[in-house]
């Protein structure tokens, strides 16, 4: 104990501790940063939503703000947070955020996308969150893209039919029938035509088979090919069927018999086909109905192009993945969630998202638009075939990505290619598939 | 685009790392080859560095007295011995080997470039040109549209931001944390510090998918997902290895007789190591901070896995927000925005380059 009246020293602060703390002071900056999810979400009575949108088209991005702007003008006590997600990495980046507990609460995607997260109990059951309006306005078809185990997770709202994207000049040149959605060419006919618009190293047609599987699987839907059977107890099984052939054996000839098709573009992705197209190099390109947009802006002035609908079988049924919205399970606001997504599919504000991504609604108000029903960039011809597309075979079977990865890519590629024989083919494609899938099913 | 392509969608990222397209690789290809020259050429200066001081150390060893007496000095032929038709060829064999070398050089810096300069060329190009099948080094109508769309579509420059403070701040900390252990494990040679260097040069050969699911369970368990000091622990985890492996070798091309000298002169340990050892090791710092700053600015999957929020996402999780399904992309805003995404580190290293000089320890031993 002190007695002398010395006064003491004011305390001095070691250099040390100075130093920690300029080291810490970074540090602190960011701590902010550090997560508190359930404090943002709900404050002073106003709940905030979190919307991952997947749009990165310059149209579809400024239709998707404006609508989220719009929506947190007329609701003041749910606001809606804007999040943008790219479609590459999108099932990386909900994987781990479902894991980490930082999901969005409204979840942009695609139904060939929802398998794995709707069967582990990720995505919210929507049956008894959907109104009646938007139940009504979707057809049956389109629900079942996003039903997993009789559940409904997500909410179908755009879709995409393959077409061919033609060269018009050529096509009047030949003098070949011009198909319809009416009347559309069978495989038989397309194949005949892509012969004759067939002119030395100049090609009637160019398959972009970058990514052959669904390719292949959504346009055999219209031979009645469906590869996947689901037996009575509930296991799939992976077919080849003559009907699963008609649509493989038709490229593969195009390519390897009459070369009506050309061989380098096997390994393109649609948009590299382009340059050739507009050279004239070939004559037709089997796209997404959505390259128009690219074609719009790239073709040279004066390029005339159109759209065509795919060839029929004995049907003119084709396979899609629809673009979804979803809930997150962990989203403690889940009706507020879905009635944003009934603000969001609203007729009019569907028929602004599909102009903005170039695409088909499947709201059955937004494709009775007029907006939709026009001649220019082909419009009405993709509106037509709205009635035709199905759900992809392969989307609801778990164990289909490592499938298409490990063994229908390489054999698709191989038989394309000319490596392989059909039978060789059916082999891999069933005996291998078989082995994958049963991994999935014990 | 619609999900009608499966492309990359079900179940692929974690195996295959949720690569963008196309456009993206061509960005991060542009960054990579610098990255990559970058490291390349700090890496062959350390060696060089290493090489010249170890013969300086040798010939130190073996030829000067070392003050020590116990070696001769060497014995030098002169030049006026030696045939002259036999200086010739010697000369003419240097510059053919010398050819040689600025060839294979020129080379290589091409196969380096063209990904870059292509990248220069299609951000300033319009759509029209970007689809023609004769495609042009220089832009016949270059337009900065791109770059105006690239701002207006997405927030480049917070991602920017956020790339800057992961990577200045794990570069800073990797350097903190290596120098110390790279001195250690150059000056401490025996069988444990040997094993620790194998095991540094080890991992650098664990995939990325390897341990991104239990780094993300731990930073899970400690709340660090979504969080940026979780993603610059990574970041600084990541590349510190290659950092020690690095340092190392600087540390080793330091002389241990200069801090004999200092210690012989009364200078302590600290002492010299701060006023000795530190300065001369500078170019050896600089470019390893280079290395793991450019490794944090354009690292992708850990950035994309770990950050959630919006306002905390890195550039090249940014750019891939140009990419569609099936490899689409917008390609004349992602070319733009990568264009600038490649500029920081390729300016950084501009400006640091003549500071990774090899000549700082010339004449720092007297032979």
């Amino acid at each position: 104990m002190r007695h002398d009246n010395t006064p003491t020293p004011p305390a001095r602060i070691p250099r040390r501790g100075l130093l920690a703390a300029a080291a810490a002071l970074p540090a602190a900056a960011l701590l902010p940063g550090c997560s508190d999810d359930r404090r943002r979400r709900t404050s002073g009575g106003r709940i905030t939503l979190r919307f991952q949108s997947l749009a990165w088209q310059q149209d579809s991005l400024k239709v998707n703000k404006q609508l989220v702007a719009e929506w947190n003008r007329q609701h003041p006590t749910v606001q809606v947070q804007y999040v943008q997600g790219a479609w590459p990495t999108v099932h990386d980046q909900l994987l781990t955020s479902f894991e980490g507990g930082e999901a969005p609460d409204i979840i942009h995607d695609a139904t060939d996308d929802l398998a794995d997260f709707a069967y582990g109990g990720d995505l919210a059951d929507l049956t008894a969150l959907l109104p009646p309006r938007l139940r009504r306005d979707i057809p049956q078809q389109s629900w079942e893209t996003a039903t997993f185990d009789g559940r409904i997770h997500g909410v179908p709202f755009l879709q995409e039919p393959r077409v061919l994207i033609a060269n018009r000049a050529t096509l009047h040149r030949s003098r070949v029938r011009i198909p319809t959605p009416e009347n559309p060419w069978t495989w038989e006919e397309f194949a005949d035509v892509a012969q004759r618009l067939t002119r030395g190293t100049d090609h009637g047609v160019a398959w972009p088979l970058k990514e052959p599987v669904s390719a292949t699987l959504n346009l055999a839907l219209s031979t009645g090919g469906r590869m996947f059977h689901r037996r009575p107890d509930g296991t799939v099984e992976v077919r080849f069927d003559a009907v699963d052939q008609v649509v493989p054996r038709t490229i593969h000839d195009q390519v390897n018999v009459d070369r009506s098709a050309s061989r380098t573009t096997l390994g393109m992705g649609g948009s590299d086909t382009l340059p050739g197209f507009f050279a004239g190099r070939c004559a037709m390109v089997p796209l997404g109905f959505s390259y128009r947009q690219q074609i719009v802006q790239q073709a040279p002035k004066g390029f005339d192009w159109t759209v065509l609908p795919a060839p029929k079988g004995t049907a003119l049924d084709q396979g899609v993945s629809p673009q979804t919205l979803s809930i997150a399970e962990d989203c403690p606001h889940k009706e507020a969630a879905m009635a944003f997504i009934d603000f969001l599919l609203r007729p009019p504000n569907m028929v602004r998202l599909a102009l903005g991504d170039w695409l088909l609604p499947t709201g059955q108000e937004a494709l009775r638009d007029p907006a939709l029903r026009v001649a220019r960039y082909d419009w009405a011809t993709g509106t037509a075939l709205a009635g035709s597309l199905r759900s992809a075979p392969a989307q609801s079977v778990r164990g289909y990505p490592e499938w298409k990865d490990k063994v229908a890519t390489p054999g698709l590629q191989e038989y394309y290619s000319g490596a392989i024989d059909l039978d060789t083919l059916r082999k891999r494609l069933v005996r291998d598939g078989n082995l994958v899938l049963a991994r999935y099913q014990r | 685009m619609s999900g009608t392509e499966d492309g990359g969608m079900e179940d692929g990222g974690m195996e295959g790392g949720g690569m963008g397209g196309a456009g993206l690789e061509g960005a991060r290809e542009g960054s990579g080859a610098k990255a990559g020259a970058t490291a390349g050429s700090a890496t062959e200066d350390s060696g060089e560095k290493a090489g010249t001081t170890e013969d300086g150390a040798g010939e130190d060893g073996g030829s000067s007295d070392g003050g020590t007496g116990r070696r001769g000095t060497p014995t030098v032929r002169p030049a006026a011995t030696a045939p002259a038709r036999r200086a010739a060829s010697p000369t003419a064999r240097r510059t053919a080997t010398r050819t040689g070398q600025y060839a294979a050089l020129l080379a290589y810096l091409a196969f380096l470039a063209f990904p870059f300069l292509w990248l220069i060329s299609t951000a300033f190009k319009p759509p029209r040109e970007l689809g023609s099948i004769h495609p042009t080094w220089i832009p016949e109508a270059p337009t900065l549209e791109n770059f105006r769309q690239a701002f207006a579509q997405q927030p480049l420059l917070a991602a920017a931001g956020n790339s800057l403070l992961a990577a200045a701040l794990s570069a800073l900390s990797a350097i903190v944390l290596a120098t110390p252990m790279a001195y250690v494990l150059a000056r401490y040679r025996n069988r444990l510090s040997r094993a620790a260097t194998g095991w540094v040069v080890i991992s650098q050969a664990f995939p990325l998918v390897l341990v991104i699911i239990p780094l993300f369970l731990i930073l899970k368990g400690i709340h660090l997902v979504d969080s940026r000091i979780g993603l610059i622990m990574v970041y600084v985890v990541w590349s510190l290895p290659f950092a020690l492996w690095m340092l190392t070798g600087y540390v080793r091309a330091v002389p241990p007789e200069l801090e004999e000298a200092a210690a012989v002169d009364g200078a302590g340990r600290v002492r010299t190591l701060v006023s000795v050892t530190a300065p001369l090791l500078a170019p050896g710092i600089v470019a390893t901070a280079l290395f793991a700053f450019i490794t944090a600015w354009n690292e992708f999957f850990f950035a994309l896995v770990l950050l959630k929020s919006p306002g905390k996402q890195t550039l090249p999780v940014v750019l891939t927000h140009f990419l569609g399904t099936e490899g689409v992309a917008d390609l004349g805003p992602l070319a733009a925005a990568a264009l600038l995404a490649t500029l920081p580190s390729l300016l950084l290293f501009a400006v640091i380059q003549r500071r990774i000089t090899g000549g700082m320890l010339a004449g720092a031993v007297k032979n």
